[in-house]
This record gives structure tokens, C-alpha cells and sequence, in this order.
């Protein structure tokens, strides 16, 4: 059989494909040009080809190919948010992650494992409930499940009332996933090229004026470029780019780790999150278990990991699955979050004509790529804002008017 | 970044210390709301030294510490008085 994979390797027929984008000259004009080549600006790519006919479109990335936080997520994918807006666009993007497999033609590995939200105090069941009866007027599948009941879901999860924080109830939203993050950037990034987009990796932009004309010039390392149009997608340097044209965010950058453990044998079906003790994890498809917790305690750029993260997450994770206290962590890493007061998303128009932003996705951007790439093409392409985002403008600020996310990962009940 | 030098109780474990965000000046209470929304919700959010606020939870004393959030290095603490100071002396307008 080994002898058989190695023909079926070495045939030309099967010849594994690119989708890394080969190097090539970057030109002088562009009628829309795409910064940070990651999950969202890759598929805000594809879309402004697919769905709008624009294939002059260039996509800068400073490092690699989806290098940044598309690859450091925890991968989960759920639409239970509790405000009206946040839910909507939440669900429009499962819808399209449903059949995001198929119409890339690449294996996303999308796993739909059912997702609990634990409860472990009163105020926790009462927003539970707030948020499943939220979803359920949408029409999003949500519902708060009792102990009992949880118990047949999930086996796995300490019930035990001799724990600092029992189990109380959970948040049960069947339709929740996990899917392979890298392999959706590979996917929009060849179904955008296939489309006639260039992608450059290893051009990072140094500056940005806005000319009264209203096109765009970016200086880059590889010379200056002129576009009609910029969508900034740069999750966790939102900050630093938008101040380049003057734009300034509600955002803090925050550290969030993660961590996977050895891979141990298929146990763990549903996707677990814990409010409360600050943990999410989920078992992949190769057995390792995803780890996350809380973001980090004050603002930083740098993505180290520390000490203080793992033995935290690790003590609440015991409290949960008390039987993996001889399980290692395999590896950990971080990635910096843009983190806004009301844990919701600036996406829209700025203040700079010509100029879009997709940012502050602090620890909830990877389930939103596909509907935020559609969102912000159908902004690129039309120069209106989709009803979906409207409420994410940056505007909402100057109003004092937030959107309480509090359906958000890392957010305490 | 494990050990800040707090001005009150001098060397003490990070943990003990809550991160209170960007120190600013507070615009003045007849400012324009666009005035105010800057200052409750935008930050300036530097890649680089900044100056803010902590504070020293088990005694509840609140001070300033310059630190890099490129590398995670504190530069210098001190108490608001002090900053305030040296701030108002530099430049009337403040620092940011």
C-alpha cells in the first residue's frame, strides 16, 4: 500500500496544486487594493471577483499567506451572540460556511460538533436563557439544556458539585464547528487568483496618503502604489495602519494564547466554553485537544507566550475534565486581538474617503470571515454599507451608542 | 514583565496589578461630545513606549508606568504627582 501512495504521488496527473501565490511584479495602479492577506482580506478578494466582476484587486501581505491570526485562532465557528445584529451576521456567515467546502474545492475539514456554553451561576443561566430565546426568535438553533441533560451530550464534563464552580446548565447551539483555519485562506486565496487577483506576499505598507481625488496612494517596501479604493483587513495592527491615514480606533491590542495538548483518542464531541472560568476547548480531528482562555491582562504587540496562561487555563480545565491531569501541552502560541469596549466589530467606512475598515475582531473574527469578505466586497465594490454591518460602523462611538456583545468569547456573565 | 516597581509598596508581583489603560488629559467638562467620545472610547494604542495607568489592587493606589508594548518592558514608574509635573512643565497641552 505505501508503494501504491508513492505512484499515486509521484503521477503528474495529481500534481499537488498552488496555493501559494508565486512572486510577481507589483504594479503601479490598482483599482482596489486589499491589505493584510489573511482569512478576511482573502476572502473579501474573492468575493469582490465572484460576486462583483472586480478583478483588479491587489492583496498585500507583509509576512506570508494567512500567517497572522487566521492562523492562531481556535478555529470554532457558532452563531449564538445575544444582540439582534451581532446574531444576524453571526448566521449569514454559517450560512455561507455550509457550503464553503464545495464552492472553494478544497477539504475545510468544517465539523459540526454542537456547542455548549457552560453556566456555573445564576446571573450565567439567566443571560443563557436571554441569549437562546435571542437566537430562537432568529431563527438560530439555541437552547439552555439543564444538567440532566447535559450529562447525555457531554459525559466528559465534571458534574461534580465538589468544584468551586459547579455546572449549573449550559447554552446548547447544535450547529457549532470547528474547520480547518489555514485551509480557508489556501481556499479563497487560489479562488481569488483563479479570478485574476494578485496576492503579494512580503509587502508590507509604510504609509498611506489620501489625495483630494479620492484615490489612495501606499507606500510600500517594493515602491508606491496607487489605488482607487483600500479595504484595511489587518487584524491585531488595526491601530497602526489606520493611524497612517489618520484614522484613530477604539481598539486596544491585547495578547489572547492558545494552547493544544498531545493528541489522546477521539473523546470530546461538542465544542465546550466556559464563560466563567475563562476556557474554550474543542478535540481536533487528529486528536489534539484546543485550548484557549481569557486575552491577556493589559495591552501588547508582542506575540510570546507566558506561564501564567497555561497553569491558569490548566487548573480550570481540571476542574472540567479532572481525568487529563497526566496530559501534556504539545505546543502554545498568541496572537494579538483588537479588542473595542463593546466587543463588537468596526467595519464600514472611515472617516478618509475611499477607505474601509474591517477590524476590532478581538476573539471572535475567524467564524466571520466568509460573511465579513461579502460584506466588506459588497462595500469595496458599491461604496454602500451592507444592512449586515451597518451597526458595526466606527460612527457608533461618536454617538455613544455600543452594541453590547456579551455573547463574545472571553467575556464574563 | 513579572515584577513592577509600585511607588507606594515598592517591587510586588504583576498580578497584583490591574492595567487602567492610557493616561490622557481629561478633556474639560464644557468640551464638545466629539471631545468626550475620544477620550471614553479611542485610544492612541501605540506600538512602542506608552504612559498608564495601574493600579496596585490590595492597596488600591493608583500610579503611572512607562512601559514598551513592543517588547514588554517597564522603563519607569511614578506616582500621578510626579508625572502630572514633569507633564504640565514639558508642555502645557500634555503628552499623549
Amino acid at each position: 500500500m505505501p508503494l501504491a501512495l508513492l505512484k499515486y504521488g509521484f503521477r503528474r496527473k495529481y500534481r499537488g496544486e498552488r496555493y501559494i501565490p508565486a512572486p510577481m511584479p507589483l504594479r503601479k495602479a490598482y483599482d482596489i487594493v486589499i491589505i493584510g492577506g489573511g482569512g478576511h482580506g482573502l476572502a473579501c478578494a474573492y468575493y469582490l471577483a465572484r460576486n462583483w466582476g472586480i478583478s483588479d484587486v491587489a492583496v498585500l501581505e507583509k509576512g506570508w499567506l494567512a500567517s497572522g491570526n487566521t492562523a492562531r485562532n481556535t478555529a470554532i465557528i457558532r452563531s449564538n451572540y445575544l444582540t439582534p445584529d451581532g446574531a444576524l451576521f453571526y448566521e449569514e456567515s454559517m450560512r455561507l460556511w455550509r457550503s464553503l467546502a464545495g464552492e472553494l474545492d478544497i477539504n475545510l475539514m468544517y465539523s459540526e460538533r454542537g456547542h455548549l456554553t457552560l453556566a456555573h451561576t445564576d446571573a450565567a443561566i439567566r443571560s443563557s436563557r436571554w441569549r437562546a430565546e435571542v437566537n430562537k426568535h432568529l431563527g438560530i438553533d439555541s437552547e439552555l439544556v439543564g444538567r440532566a441533560e447535559l450529562a447525555k451530550l457531554c459525559p466528559q464534563i465534571n458534574l461534580s458539585e465538589d468544584v468551586r464552580y459547579p455546572v449549573l446548565g449550559a447554552l446548547y447551539h447544535p450547529p457549532g464547528a470547528i474547520a480547518r483555519h489555514d485551509a480557508v485562506a489556501w481556499g479563497y486565496a487560489r479562488g481569488a487568483m483563479r479570478r485574476g487577483v494578485e496576492i503579494h506576499q512580503q509587502t508590507e505598507v509604510t504609509g498611506i496618503h489620501s489625495h483630494p481625488g479620492g484615490s489612495i496612494e501606499l507606500e510600500t517596501n517594493r515602491g508606491s502604489i496607487t489605488a482607487g479604493r483600500v479595504v484595511q483587513a489587518v487584524a491585531g495592527m488595526s491601530s497602526e495602519v489606520a493611524r497612517m491615514v489618520g484614522v484613530k480606533l477604539p481598539i486596544r491590542s491585547v495578547p489572547l494564547q492558545a494552547c493544544v495538548s498531545e493528541p489522546l483518542k477521539a473523546f470530546l464531541d461538542p465544542i465546550v466554553v466556559s464563560g466563567s472560568l475563562h476556557v474554550y476547548v474543542s478535540q481536533s480531528a487528529r486528536g489534539e485537544l484546543v485550548m484557549g482562555g481569557a486575552t491577556d491582562p493589559y495591552p501588547l504587540y508582542s506575540t510570546r507566550s507566558t506561564l501564567d496562561f497555561t497553569e491558569g487555563l490548566m487548573a480550570n480545565m481540571l476542574e472540567l475534565f479532572p481525568f487529563l491531569e497526566n496530559a501534556k501541552v504539545l505546543r502554545q502560541w498568541a496572537g494579538i486581538a483588537d479588542m473595542t469596549p463593546d466587543f463588537s466589530p468596526v467595519m464600514g467606512k472611515t472617516p478618509v474617503s475611499n477607505y474601509y475598515i474591517d477590524a476590532g475582531w478581538g476573539t471572535w473574527g475567524f467564524k466571520a470571515t466568509p460573511v465579513c469578505g461579502s460584506c466588506m466586497a459588497e462595500l469595496a465594490a458599491t461604496g454602500s454599507v451592507p444592512d449586515l454591518i451597518r451597526s458595526f460602523e466606527l460612527e457608533r462611538f461618536g454617538r455613544m451608542q455600543q452594541l453590547g456583545e456579551r455573547g463574545a468569547a472571553s467575556v464574563g456573565h | 514583565m513579572k515584577i513592577i516597581e509600585c511607588p507606594l509598596n515598592g517591587p510586588r508581583n504583576a498580578q497584583e496589578f490591574v492595567c487602567g489603560g492610557e493616561a490622557r488629559q481629561e478633556p474639560s467638562q464644557d468640551a464638545a461630545i466629539d471631545d468626550w467620545a475620544d477620550f471614553v472610547f479611542l485610544e492612541n494604542n501605540l506600538k512602542g513606549v506608552v504612559h498608564e495607568w495601574w493600579c496596585h489592587v490590595a492597596s488600591n493606589y493608583w500610579f503611572i508606568v512607562t512601559r514598551s508594548t513592543a517588547t514588554e518592558e517597564i522603563i519607569a514608574t511614578c506616582r500621578p504627582d510626579e508625572f502630572f509635573a514633569d507633564r504640565n512643565a514639558t508642555d502645557g497641552a500634555g503628552r499623549e
